[in-house]
């Protein structure tokens, strides 16, 4: 059976749960194995992990010379790593660095390319979700190494043993490859509620908080949700770019979405409308947002929600 | 200075998108625009040449149908000096590789650029990958997703949001820099700008004339086929109720409570 890379997503070793799904779809394709850049003291850390959810083996780049610098290099050691492995294909997390990755990896490799993808089946049939969710298109790579990349959620993380033997993979990277140089890096500070693009409840606001975003944080907090936000919303200063749902956000597909305040446009269902289920509170009952919901409130968010909340808090 | 911007001509999102029989986005049928979300780099290809203050030119550049001329125009409109289009039969249902192709040959035509400026991602197929696959054609650096562009000279600095972290990325000219829409608003072209840019130079060139061969682009060659299209179900009509003293709040929760989210 082919080999099927996997490129892992973390932060200093710490594996993010996207790569776990990516597992779990390649080993429908063939035998998992993962692609660790970083450092090679992780190397033992990581595999153990990555081993527990199916990744046989697992390559080690590490990355002392090139993480200071942005995509290139990534692509120049994968094209050497798939020269090699010859896997049946390699699968990223739709991210601004994995989409990059296999952008330039695909044009390395004469490989066609399909992107955010939210299923892949045993045949190498990717199914997107396009036309802000009003589509569903199915399709295949074609040419040279499939290269994938997955929007997170599309697969369940399922936890098998596999050897998950290290292999260190020296690659030779060239200097041209070392230009767009990484200045300076702030992580994320943790917000201490669950990631918004992981999060089985979001709980979003809109212009309709008129800056006031308790309500939302509050029903947030009673369900265990993650806090989301419209572009009126981030636009206006009141939640930061990184909470923002929809074309130019995040993409969301949680159990539950609740929008506060927020009217529906074609941009904001983009990243929201394949949630399972869907629940609005808007003052007006005309607004595009009640065509989505299975239970829609016309109401002020500012009466309801805290009147829910407060709810939420008795039954407990 | 020589500035390329790449703006695509987009079927407009607050229309009834579809797909053609043969599962190519309908680029006819349905209205199109200048993608809103390359209006951000011509704007920020237009403020940096504001800043430079020389004889910088911009250069907008699209590939796309016969009708993809607006997205040109309106560019131009805005201020950008020159207009290229890029149209052939046979470019029809070409996957991001062959866009990036002909792209990438249209600029080494237009000149030794400093910057080719892009948009984050197009607003239909929302790849977010042509602007590397570019970077990697013309073997230039890629400083790409800015949230906010500062030039110095020939440097380049961004501010990048990643999912785990904010970077500030650095770069040399020449390279190329995509835009996201926190870089600012984009103008609207003025009475004056509409004037103007009836008498701005813009050419259509031909496959041809990029010295790409046919056989190299198009539906028949994409690297990547579409199997089948379909319309997502509709969601089926919910409950909606009006708050009468509290009672939306009560219904919300047991409705809540009945899906089992409490
Ligand atoms: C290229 C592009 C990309 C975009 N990307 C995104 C994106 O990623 N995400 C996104 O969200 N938008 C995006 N937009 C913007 C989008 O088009 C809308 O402008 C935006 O979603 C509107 O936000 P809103 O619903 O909060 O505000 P509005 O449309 O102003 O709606 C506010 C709603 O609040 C309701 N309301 C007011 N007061 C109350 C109250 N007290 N109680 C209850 N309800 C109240 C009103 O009835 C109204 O329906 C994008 C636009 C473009 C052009
Ligand atoms: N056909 C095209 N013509 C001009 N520019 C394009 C074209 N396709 C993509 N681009 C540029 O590449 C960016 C990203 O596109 P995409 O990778 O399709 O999401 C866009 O914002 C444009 O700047």
């Amino acid at each position: 059976m082919s080999e099927v890379l996997v490129v892992v997503d973390h932060v200093d070793g710490a594996i993010r749960k996207p790569t776990f799904e990516l597992l779990t779809l390649a080993r429908r394709l063939g035998e998992p194995a993962a692609v660790f850049f970083g450092s090679s003291d992780k190397g033992a850390e990581v595999a153990q992990k990555l081993g527990q959810h199916g990744a046989e083996k697992v390559y080690v780049v590490d990355d002392a010379e090139i993480k200071g610098y942005l995509v290139a290099p990534k692509a120049e050691a994968l094209q050497q790593l798939v020269e090699k492995a010859a896997p049946a294909a390699v699968l990223f997390v739709s991210g601004y660095e994995g989409k990059e990755v296999a952008a330039r990896l695909a044009i390395k490799t004469g490989s066609g390319l399909i992107t955010d993808a939210v299923d892949l089946d045993e045949n190498g049939v990717a199914t997107q979700s396009v036309f802000a969710g009003n589509y569903t298109v199915t399709g295949k790579v074609t040419h040279g190494t499939p290269l994938i990349t997955v929007k997170p959620n599309s697969a369940p993380v399922e936890e098998v043993g596999a050897a998950g033997t290290v292999e260190e993979f020296a690659a030779t990277i060239s200097d041209a490859a070392k230009t767009a140089q990484i200045v300076a890096t702030q992580p994320r500070q943790a917000s201490g509620r669950p990631e918004l693009t992981e999060a089985a409840i979001v709980v979003s606001g809109g212009r309709g908080t008129g800056g006031n975003f308790e309500p939302i944080e509050k029903l947030a907090d009673a369900l265990g949700a993650a806090v989301g936000a419209s572009r009126a919303a981030v636009d206006s200063g009141w939640m930061p770019h990184t909470f923002q749902v929809g074309q130019t956000g995040k993409t969301v597909s949680p159990q539950l979405y609740v929008a506060n305040g927020i009217s529906g446009a074609i941009q904001h269902r983009a990243g929201m409308q394949t949630s399972k289920t869907i629940v609005a509170v808007n003052k007006d009952e005309e607004a595009p947002i009640f065509e989505l919901v299975d239970f829609g409130v016309v109401g002020d968010l500012h009466t309801v929600l805290p009147a829910v909340t407060e709810e939420i808090e008795k039954r407990k | 200075m020589n500035i390329v911007v790449c703006v695509k001509y987009v079927p407009d999102a607050t229309a009834d998108r579809q797909f053609e029989s043969d599962n190519t986005v309908d680029r006819v049928g349905v209205d199109g625009l200048l993608s809103e979300l390359d209006e951000y780099a011509v704007e920020q290809a237009l403020q940096i040449k504001e800043k430079a203050g020389d004889d910088t030119e911009v250069t907008a550049l699209c590939v796309g149908p016969e009708k993809a001329v607006d997205a040109v125009r309106k560019a131009l409109q805005m201020g950008a000096d020159k207009g290229v289009l890029v149209s052939d039969e046979a470019i029809a249902g070409s996957d991001y590789v062959a866009t990036s192709l002909v792209l990438a040959k249209a600029v080494e035509k237009i000149g030794q650029p400093d910057l080719v400026v892009c948009g984050m991602a197009s607003t239909d197929a929302s790849g977010s990958v042509v602007p590397a696959m570019l970077a990697e054609r013309l073997g230039l650096p890629q400083v790409t997703f800015a949230s906010v562009v500062e030039t110095q000279g020939d440097q380049v600095r961004i501010k990048r949001d990643s999912d785990t972290a904010t970077e500030v990325v650095g770069g040399t000219m020449p390279l190329v820099l995509s835009v996201t829409d926190q870089t600012g608003e984009a103008r609207y072209p003025s009475f004056k700008g509409i004037m103007a840019a009836k008498k701005k130079p813009l050419e259509t060139w031909s496959l041809a004339d990029l010295g790409v061969d046919a056989g190299e682009v198009g539906l028949s060659v994409a690297w990547t086929a579409v199997e089948d299209t379909s319309a997502r179900p509709p969601r089926t009509a919910g409950e909606i109720v009006k708050d009468e003293d509290g009672s939306g709040a009560t219904a919300l929760t047991e409705f809540l409570v009945s899906k089992k989210f409490i």
